[in-house]
């Protein structure tokens, strides 16, 4: 199972405490991760990529590993731990007050 | 006895206050969605406990909730508002090309007959409709594409189609509202739409009469009379007593005839509620004193309302979608503030007393007369 920390708000519209888990067949990328938890969780679709061109939101990020992987094509596999689920693939909320 | 249910929406979540018909005792659940823009958020009038809400933020963009039971529990809808085919561009700021993009709900508004029948006003302005209860969405994309769409601007708060009337007596007669473009009144349900925006005059484009361009901040109108319309502008409070198709001024002895909100006596037909504003550059009431003003004669002639309201070092503002009535007897008004208050006037608005008063910024108000 790849974990998935995801940022308060979006705990909150998806009802989840905690750390989610979703299971990926196949490569483990982020858009296979993105997918299975926009599948697990149908709040959640539009409000980490866009729903049409299904690229990340400007204000988001996505962190694993102490690595910054927003940048990364969606289909690049992720890392090892991430695949082993001992690191979760952290959604982030850009640091923006308002 | 009847009971009032008020839906406030706020910079950061939305409030639910209720109070038995005399209105002077409320209770304030909430914030629901908190941290989140709560743009609008409106009762069917079919059934006053179906709820929908237009949530936003952005970081994560928009969320449409529904309720059932009143906003006492939400589930979230669908989110989804795409275009209808090729989206072409507007005018930007500076009067060049920009692509058309989704940014926001602005305003929903519940079908007077189906529970399952809303329209939602986005930004990009476009007027979409969902007929299973927020399941999915579609775009009446005949509005959109109306061939002066390329020519239609944003307002400062951005391009947004912020006002849905429905005609309760003529099958298929809408008319919307769009920051800056102008009013707009379809007959065949929303296919088809022509802009009604004769006789406004905006000093901020190059031709002051053109038919589209201007900045419409507000339509009103009574049920009992929907060929009547007001409308507050950017500057100049209007009415129009034909559907649309002329319109004339009606600020009379206002202080200013800049402001957000117009709104309609829910018995009397030829009284209306404006808060005027200082200037478009200075969004506060004048001279600090926060004054609405009503007209019994339809416009021209207006009275300051200011029992219970500040009338010294006030300096909030009032947004279009801030202002409702109930339909009791006296009308209830109800408005609210960019301070967080919510003020309520059970006499018509000859007296007023906060409901709260330390909300988040106030965007939306709307008033349900529930049984």
């Amino acid at each position: 199972m790849i974990r998935v920390v995801l940022p308060a708000h979006l705990r909150t519209l998806a009802r989840v405490d905690g750390e989610v888990k979703v299971a990926v067949e196949g490569p483990v990328t982020l858009r296979a991760v993105l997918d299975a938890l926009e599948a697990s969780y149908p709040m959640l679709r539009g409000t980490i990529r866009d729903h049409v061109t299904r690229e990340r939101r400007p204000f988001l990020r996505f962190f694993a590993c102490e690595e910054d992987l927003s940048h990364e094509s969606p289909d690049t596999p992720l890392p090892d731990a991430v695949v082993a689920g001992t690191q979760p693939l952290l959604v982030v909320g850009a640091m923006a007050g308002g | 006895m009847s009971r009032v249910r008020v839906l406030v929406g706020t910079r950061k979540g939305a409030f639910v206050l209720t109070s038995d018909g005399k209105r002077d005792r409320w209770d304030v659940s909430g914030p629901h969605f908190g941290g989140w823009e709560i743009y609008h958020l409106k009762g069917s009038p079919a059934d006053p406990d179906r709820l929908y809400a237009s949530q936003s933020s952005g970081w994560f963009g928009q969320v449409i909730q529904r309720s059932n039971d009143g906003g006492k529990t939400w589930e979230s809808k669908d989110n989804k508002f795409t275009y209808d085919g090729p989206t072409g561009t507007h005018l930007w700021y500076d009067g060049t090309p920009h692509p058309w993009g989704f940014a926001r709900v602005w305003h929903l508004e519940p079908s007077p007959s189906d529970p399952d029948t809303a329209y939602a006003g986005v930004e990009d302005a476009a007027l979409f409709r969902t007929t299973d209860g927020g399941q999915s969405w579609q775009e009446l994309p005949g509005l959109r594409t109306h061939k002066s769409a390329s020519l239609w601007q944003p307002g400062a708060g951005g391009m947004c189609l912020h006002t849905i009337l429905l005609d309760p007596s003529r099958a298929g007669r809408m008319f919307v509202a769009i920051s800056a473009a102008g009013a707009f009144r379809s007959d065949d349900a929303g296919t088809t739409w022509r802009p009604v925006n004769k006789g406004l005059q905006s000093e901020g484009i190059p031709d002051p009469t053109a038919e589209v361009g201007h900045c419409v901040h507000r339509l009103a109108m009574h049920r009992s009379r929907p060929e009547v319309l007001f409308m507050q502008k950017h500057w100049d409070v209007m009415r129009s007593d034909d559907a649309g198709e002329s319109w004339r001024e009606v600020s009379g002895n206002l202080p200013s005839d800049f402001g957000f909100p117009i709104d309609v006596h829910a018995h009397e037909p030829e009284t209306i509620y404006v808060v005027p504003i200082k200037s478009d550059s200075e969004h506060y009431p004048p001279e600090g004193k926060l004054r609405v003003y009503r007209s019994r004669s339809g416009g021209d002639e207006w009275e300051p309302l200011t029992k219970g309201l500040p009338q010294s070092h006030c300096y909030v503002n009032v947004l279009r979608d801030a202002m409702s009535v109930d339909t009791l007897d006296p009308c209830g008004v109800y408005f609210g503030t960019s301070g967080g208050q919510v003020y309520a006037s059970a006499d018509a608005g000859n007296s007023w007393a906060p409901i709260v008063r330390d909300l988040p910024a106030v965007v939306s108000v709307e008033a349900q007369t529930l049984p």
